[in-house]
């Protein structure tokens, strides 16, 4: 294992740690829960990724085995983070939490959103029975 | 309102498939590296419940028709007889055998008679989680 790719793997790795802890700092400090879920679907994604593939590296170079479970990780996760991103910020607009007071434009409030808790019920009846 | 579902189900078709690879793959991965019939088992129900997820129940049963309670039955059954079978060469309850075995395709392949046993294992875990996730989501 040469010292370049050393280098190299711990750059890659230092990077996921930083994009993560980018995150958390997303999380706390962005206002509603909308700005917060991009925060968290986009960069933990990107760091995770980044360390998954440095220790695919690491254990390539290191130990010379090629690891299929980190591949098959890395495209999970790289699929299903921002599914679940989408599902959660999907989930809150229909529950009627609401958008930060200094947003400008809402494009789907033509869809008329519930007012009272008895129409989101009735909502999610709905989504269930679908 | 109609809810349009179609970034999950449409994720939830390409996943599954590599969940449940992931879990045959850990039920074959146990003799030699973590793995085995429980921790594939659960993952082959959370696979199925990933489904039950984006699909409806009816859809599901559709197209999957299994019985889970019978299945937790069969994979009991499965373990019961690789161990009485051990009775029948004169050595003590659920003694396991190993050996290498000339396989066609796959050439020398090392076998033990646990990996029967580990299957009934892995249907009753998928059985009876299965199950109860089932009765759960079914009483109002």
């Amino acid at each position: 294992m040469t010292e370049t790719i050393n280098i190299f793997i711990g750059l890659v790795v230092l990077l996921g740690s930083l994009l993560s802890l980018v995150t958390t700092i997303g999380l706390i400090r962005l206002p509603d829960v909308y700005t917060r879920s991009h925060a968290a679907s986009k960069s933990a994604t990107l760091g995770v990724l980044l360390i998954l593939i440095g220790a695919l590296l690491y254990f390539w170079f290191a130990d010379n085995y090629f690891s299929a479970r980190l591949v098959l990780g890395i495209v999970f996760v790289f699929i299903t983070a921002p599914v679940a991103g989408h599902l959660i910020s999907r989930a809150a607009y229909y529950t009627n939490v609401p958008l930060w007071e200094k947003t400008v434009q809402d494009d789907l409030k033509t869809k008329e959103r519930p007012k009272t808790k008895k129409e989101v019920e009735k909502r999610q009846k709905v989504h269930t029975e679908a | 309102m109609k809810v349009n579902d179609l970034i999950l189900q449409t994720t939830t078709t390409l996943l599954t498939f590599i969940i449940l690879i992931f879990s045959v793959y850990l039920f074959f991965a146990g003799h030699y590296t973590p793995g085995g019939g429980f921790i594939g088992g659960l993952m082959t129900s959370a696979a199925l419940v990933l489904l039950l997820l984006a699909f409806d129940r009816k859809t599901i049963q559709k197209a999957l028709p299994f019985n889970y309670l019978s299945i937790a039955a069969v994979g009991l059954m499965i373990s019961v007889i690789t161990g009485v079978i051990a009775l029948f060469f004169d050595v003590p309850f659920l003694t396991h055998t190993f050996g290498y075995v000339e396989l066609p395709l796959l050439g020398e392949t090392a076998l033990t008679s646990t990996l029967p046993f580990d299957l009934g294992v892995y249907l009753v875990v998928v059985g009876v989680a299965m199950t109860i996730i089932q009765t759960i989501g079914e009483s109002e």
